[in-house]
């Protein structure tokens, strides 16, 4: 049974309700400015290669003018509010957001290449729920740190990744302003769009100037914005690697920094899992978004008994999923981010069978333009081979086989990362021993990549330190004095 | 004639000396001669952190209770030496009443993390009300094994204020204690020996941070940090260090040696947070009892 065989009626999600404009400016003070670099670059369409629009590339005096339009709003407007006016604006910016959610889920999807059907019903909704969820905290900060002495850090300096761009936009932003800090925030510069049309969200909400500015650009940008002497706090989402520059390129301040990297995920099935269950949950935790998403189940561990069945069943659930157009509500996998990243998935997938281990793909068409991957499935594969070790950050599942728990946990903690892990099994009160064991930030049992703006997130060991989301997230945007 | 005590290191529950065989002097203000104490080499720091990654599931493993007791054995380990303690410290400079006051604060600090070990966790922890049918919680855990650069302006109180809410938090811990003034640090590896400690949950190495400090801050074995003030570019260099497996780094600027030095952040600095999402079966008809 191959995808052709499906016959799907394509159903696309219209483009036209977005105004897209062809060349967007930075958002600093609360006004569109052209950067004083002069420079901008082309952000692709990753589904078609077509290109969307130019955007403003910015250097270090625009990444100067940025802090310093920061500084002004924190001093003069922004730490002098009350925690319930602070909160009134974030409401309504998520009121905004909720508004212009369609829009918004449109341009994540044909900016980054995510199936619309991911963007409409988890992206957008997350980053509005976020927003409503800190508005609410803004005036509870001393609730939430009883007996403890805090105050806002000042202005922090975000900067945030790809897979998730809106939604990781509204895990630094929201906190950051509902504890009193104005933000410079740097997107990645092959997802700008969304956060640009952020900009145009504040600016319905009122905010005032300053509170907000967005700095485009590549990795350049973001280390001047780093490098800045004037910002009190750092919070990045990205890879490990660059996340250790960032620490070297701090060391020595007092820039207070929440890290949030990488991942090498264990999603471990049991021999009492519901099978089915487990199945569909594995599809989730590696291929949802393409597998761009540092917590991806990318490490599967299935109990000697039923590895056979589930690998047959994962075959065949395979062959049914729809590599295409992101905008077509059919689609399960949508394109690769960018060539760079479809090139560096290429190179694992050809690691992985050099080193031994047998690929799977299913058979489907994919478009001829445009980014993509086939869904791919590896086994025999050694705990030591690099695409067991190595995140890949794309469509690519590793499948291992274990027959104690002893040895599952060992082999799933054997990894420098620490973000997440899954299991699958039927009795609670082996979720709860598991959980115990497994060092990860997050465990999610019998469930996968659930996302919600009450709960802490972030890694153990490599994969970062700090937390974003719920009570904990407050704490990497205030300042702790004794 | 006076028996004089051999200063020996604490590693694994053992009072080893230094594989290297090397011992410096440590003097009184007046420079009279008050005891010989192992030189630490780069070796011992290795097997101090294997020691201390051994001890750690099985200290970790036991019950908040349990801990909470035993770090409250310590206190009365304390009290039962503090005379000598008092004496120590007089005879490293210090006034009888400042020793006093000291060696008194550093037993009320025993006492006070003590009380903690089952409590902490109430506090930092959280249950989140997510929109999806799951039972979402928060719980803090371990960082694991924390090398500490123990105060360098006090003997006792400092190298206490940093390790108690350490190994409260089930962390195992490496300690460089204080360079010029180490014999305090060692007579209280004396008392933790007796107080049910379990060997490798401490461990206290004496010698030059200089010479150590970067074995232990590059050791891809240590998860974290705990830093007093030293000097700045041997704490640059520790922090730079310490990038590769991403270790907790905690620099304290603040005085160590004071009553408020103390708190619940001091615990949470070496602590985890892990969020798991357990599933609720959603029953069809049920009336919630209400």
């Amino acid at each position: 049974m191959s995808q052709k065989n499906w016959n799907l009626e394509p159903s696309l999600e219209s483009a036209a309700l977005l105004k897209l404009q062809d060349q967007y400016e930075l958002f600093i003070d609360g006004k569109w400015q052209a950067p004083l670099s002069k420079k901008y670059f082309d952000s692709i369409n990753p589904s078609d290669e077509s290109k969307l629009a130019k955007i403003a590339w910015a250097n270090e005096a625009d990444t100067d003018v940025a802090v310093k339009a920061a500084r002004t709003a924190y001093e003069n407007v922004w730490s002098k509010l009350s925690g319930a006016q602070r909160g009134k604006y974030l409401f309504r910016i998520a009121r905004l957001m909720q508004e212009q959610a369609k829009e918004l889920a449109i341009l994540e999807t044909l900016d980054g290449g995510k199936p619309i059907r991911e963007s409409r019903d988890v992206d957008i909704p997350l980053a509005c729920n976020h927003f409503f969820y800190y508005a609410g905290w803004a005036d509870k900060l001393q609730e939430a740190f009883a007996g403890q002495q805090i105050s806002s850090l000042g202005v922090a300096a975000q900067i945030t990744p790809w897979n998730f761009p809106l939604l990781m936009l509204a895990w630094k932003v929201a906190p950051a302003l509902a504890c009193g800090n104005t933000v410079v925030l740097k997107p990645a510069e092959t997802t700008s769009l969304t956060a640009l049309k952020f900009a145009e969200i504040c600016q319905q909400a009122g905010l005032p100037a300053g509170v907000v500015n967005i700095v485009t650009g590549y990795g350049d940008t973001g280390a001047a914005l780093v490098a800045h002497t004037d910002i009190d706090k750092i919070a990045f989402t990205g890879s490990t690697a660059v996340g250790k520059q960032i620490q070297k390129a701090c060391l020595g301040t007092s820039k207070k920094l929440t890290l949030e990297l990488g991942g090498k995920s264990a999603n471990i099935i049991l021999e009492d899992a519901p099978i089915d269950q487990a199945v569909e949950g594995v599809i989730n935790a590696i291929f949802f978004n393409q597998g761009h998403v540092c917590c991806a189940g990318s490490r599967l561990y299935v109990q000697e008994s039923i590895a056979a069945q589930v690998l047959a069943k994962l075959k065949f659930r395979l062959q049914s999923i729809y590599v295409g157009n992101p905008l077509d509500k059919n689609t399960d996998i949508g394109a690769i981010n960018s060539k760079k990243q479809l090139e560096t998935i290429e190179r694992y997938i050809k690691l992985g069978i050099a080193e031994g281990g047998q690929i799977y793909q299913p058979t489907c068409e994919l478009p001829s333009k445009g980014y993509y991957c086939k869904p791919t499935l590896f086994t025999d594969v050694a705990q030591s081979a690099t695409i067991a070790q190595e995140e890949i950050f794309g469509p690519v599942l590793t499948i291992q086989t274990f027959r104690t728990m002893e040895e599952v946990i060992q082999k799933a903690n054997n990894s420098p990362y620490g973000l997440a892990a899954g299991v699958w099994t039927d009795k609670g009160s082996r979720i709860f021993g598991l959980s115990q064991q497994l060092r990860a930030g997050v465990v999610w049992a019998n469930t996968y990549n659930k996302f919600d703006p009450a709960s802490p997130f972030g890694g153990y060991k490599e994969s970062g330190f700090g937390r974003e989301g719920g009570r904990h997230g407050l704490s990497a945007y205030l300042k702790f004095s004794n | 004639m006076e028996i004089l005590k051999t200063y020996k290191l604490y590693i694994g529950g053992q009072f080893p000396r230094t594989e290297s065989g090397r011992s410096y002097a440590v003097k009184s203000v007046n420079g009279e001669h008050i005891a010989n104490v192992c030189l630490s080499s780069k070796k011992d720091v290795r097997n101090a952190v294997q020691a201390a990654r051994k001890a750690q599931l099985a200290w970790a493993g036991k019950s908040a209770f349990n801990r909470s007791q035993i770090v409250y054995r310590i206190a009365e380990m304390l009290e039962a030496r503090k005379a000598q303690f008092i004496e120590e410290l007089q005879a490293l400079g210090q006034s009888k009443k400042s020793a006093e006051s000291e060696v008194s604060m550093s037993i009320d600090r025993c006492v006070y993390y003590a009380g903690w070990a089952d409590k902490y966790q109430s506090i930092i922890g959280s249950v989140n009300p997510v929109a999806s049918a799951h039972f979402n919680f928060s719980v803090p855990e371990p960082t694991g094994v924390v090398g500490i650069v123990a105060c360098q302006e006090t003997a006792l109180l400092g190298l206490i204020s940093q390790l108690l809410p350490v190994i409260i938090g089930a962390n195992t811990a490496v300690v460089l204690a204080n360079a010029t003034k180490p014999t305090c640090a060692i007579s209280f590896a004396e008392v933790l020996a007796t107080a049910d400690v379990p060997g490798g949950v401490v461990n206290i190495l004496t010698g030059q941070p200089a010479e150590l400090l970067p074995t232990l801050s590059a050791h891809m074995d240590v998860n974290a940090l705990s830093i007093a003030p030293i000097e700045s570019k041997l704490q640059k260099e520790a922090q730079a260090e310490a990038i590769d497996n991403l270790k907790r780094v905690h620099i304290f600027v603040e005085p160590l040696y004071v009553k408020k030095a103390q708190g619940l952040p001091y615990i949470a600095d070496f602590q985890e947070i892990k969020t798991t999402w357990h599933p609720i079966e959603q029953i069809a008809g049920g009336a919630g009892g209400y």
